[in-house]
């Protein structure tokens, strides 16, 4: 079995790692399998170049801000661990055009008393046709994630995930070190200051 | 050695941790025990059934041929919101992933200092303000989550559900964010159905007796009686049931906090989720954005199991059969935040193969087969032993 000299640091953990040609053939098969957004293919695709260098070192997790109540809203505290990765203005911005998008989503207005009371009088049967307006703003969302991700989020070695996948309380943010000559350093480096924590 | 990975597609609902029974290949979800809810839907439809084979062929000639089309208009709506409160996803919140469980781990223990061995580590609590009230959120030791506000474990169906209300025999189902206005509107329209056939039963039997006499008529109908028996008990419950929750709707409420007196006013504890308006809360609880669901029940992912090659294949494949079912149980009762094979699987679809090669450095200092620190379980909490030792 081959190991790249990272895996070495790993090799405590049993043998269920997959090795770098699995790992490819695993992500065109996870690529795959998101019948339900096949945008994530080909955010996949792209960011297969970083997957070849990279390697997961550590994630964030942006937790949810409650000070309005019940809605979708995220907390704009810029983390400490990405000060060195991306400017403080670009990570914002993201994290409040986000949160704009769910208000809009969960606006209580005109449209969803319609919508509200239309369905209603058919029994809610009209939502197996039609699709609810929240609906098409998850939508807009995922495509702006995917939008950030290539753009701004992925060049820095950065991966946001949406958060409708971890179940709308956290906004994922996965941390990748670059796997150039600095691997060994930078690798230990962040094991040293996540255990200082 | 060379591992073989070995995966075949499956659908998410089948790995859900939880105790749901899913339908139609995820389609349905629902609670374990359903004897209830048969009950309920024999009750509804066999009464009906009575009524529109004993009085409407009379009414319908003797007052109006509306009177039926409307029965079976209300019985319809009826049906639909019972199934659609049954089967629909309550607002079940996703368990947290190992990374994710780590991090908040992590968190709480930086928040916390150092801990003297021997005492107790203080309760797990966020504290949150909310339009100028201050709301606690618990954490979640099943679920690895701070509750968000309004959240509320199930131990039923072992979920947490968001904007919990109270968990349903009659339904079968837990009510929650998602499925509170369907319950609602599936007890208001009961309560008009029961009202509609006990009326017309009266007005039947009193109009029949008019021609035939009280005993033949009952004799003609004898359907009759049993309707009324049923519509008489329904009656005084689900009337009564709409409109305690037409109450708390216009308070912006849930039963949950209703029970637990949350926001019953004393030292001045006031209701942050109230709009202090009865037909704004109306409208936002009923005429309010339909939330999607968080659990993505029919998306597709692998079932890993990992094979080592050359002899020992087949016995290693028994071994990891057994050691996917143990970390599986592990996973579910309390503590560890090993990632197992089981949770690797789940976190793939998202990030990829990479969170299994590279997991996250700090694991790699501590020695695999070590468990997490005692702070991770209920038992070595402050708040919930002292709770546990009152109850003693």
């Amino acid at each position: 079995m081959s190991l790249n000299p990272i895996d070495a640091q790993t090799e405590s953990k049993p043998p269920k790692r997959m090795q770098g040609k699995q790992k490819r053939a695993r992500l065109s098969v996870l690529a795959g399998t998101r019948d339900s957004n096949s945008n994530m293919a080909t955010e996949f695709h792209n960011l297969q170049e970083l997957r070849h260098s990279a390697s997961l070192a550590n994630k964030v997790f942006i937790q949810r801000d409650y000070t309005e109540g019940t809605t979708c809203k995220f907390q704009t505290k810029f983390p400490s661990e990405l000060e060195t990765r991306i400017e403080r203005t670009l990570f914002e911005d993201t994290v409040k055009s986000l949160n704009n998008y769910y208000k809009e989503a969960e606006k209580i207005g005109g449209q969803s008393y319609l919508e509200g009371c239309l369905a209603c009088a058919t029994a809610y049967l009209i939502f197996l046709c039609l699709e609810t307006r929240y609906e098409k703003v998850l939508k807009k969302i995922s495509k702006y994630i995917q939008e950030q991700n290539e753009k701004i989020y992925a060049p820095r070695g950065l991966l946001i995930t949406d958060p409708i996948e971890r179940g709308m309380r956290v906004i994922e943010i996965s941390i990748y070190e670059d796997r150039g000559s600095s691997r060994c350093s930078s690798g230990s480096s962040s094991v040293s200051s996540s255990t200082a924590r | 050695m060379s591992a073989v990975m070995i995966s075949k597609k499956v659908r998410k609902w089948e790995k859900l941790p939880g105790k749901n029974t899913f339908c139609c290949d995820g389609r349905v979800m629902m609670a374990r025990q359903k004897g209830v809810f048969y009950l309920t839907l024999f009750l509804i439809i066999g009464t009906c059934a009575l009524f529109f084979a004993f009085e409407c062929p009379y009414l319908a000639v003797h007052l109006s041929a509306t009177i039926p089309v409307f029965a079976a208009v209300l019985f319809i709506f009826v049906i639909a919101m019972l199934l659609r409160t049954s089967f629909s996803d309550p607002g079940v919140l996703p368990r947290a992933l190992p990374e994710e469980a780590r991090f908040i781990e992590m968190e709480i223990e930086a928040a916390n200092g150092n801990v003297p061995s021997g005492q107790r580590p203080p309760p797990r609590i966020r504290n949150v303000e909310i339009n100028n009230q201050i709301v606690k959120l618990k954490y979640c030791y099943t679920c690895k989550i701070f509750r968000p506000p309004r959240a509320s474990h199930c131990s039923i169906c072992d979920n947490c559900v968001d904007r919990f209300d109270h968990h349903c025999p009659w339904v079968g189902n837990c009510v929650g964010k998602r499925n509170y206005r369907y319950f609602y509107m599936f007890t208001l329209s009961l309560s008009l159905l029961t009202i509609y056939i006990f009326t017309f039963d009266i007005v039947h039997v009193v109009m029949r007796s008019v021609d035939d006499g009280f005993l033949s008529t009952l004799k003609e109908t004898p359907g009759t009686v049993l309707e009324v028996l049923v519509c008489f008990f329904t009656l005084w419950s689900v009337v009564g049931l709409t409109g305690f929750h037409t109450y708390l709707i216009s308070l912006n409420q849930t039963t949950n906090e209703d029970i637990k007196g949350s926001w019953s006013g004393k030292n001045r504890v006031q209701n942050p989720y109230s709009h202090k308006n009865i037909f704004k809360n109306c409208c936002e609880v009923l005429c309010g954005p339909t939330y999607p669901s968080v659990l993505d029940r029919r998306g597709l992912m692998n079932d890993d199991l990992s094979i080592l090659s050359s002899s020992a294949a087949q016995s290693a494949a028994s071994l990891s059969f057994n050691n996917s079912k143990s970390a599986q149980a592990i996973t579910k009762t309390t503590a560890p935040l090993i990632p197992n094979e089981q949770a690797a699987a789940d976190a793939k679809p998202s990030v990829g193969a990479s969170t299994e090669n590279t997991l996250s450095p700090p694991d790699d200092q501590r020695p695999p087969s070590s468990s997490t620190p005692p702070l991770a379980s209920p038992e070595t909490d402050a708040e919930s032993s002292v709770a546990k030792d009152r109850k003693r």
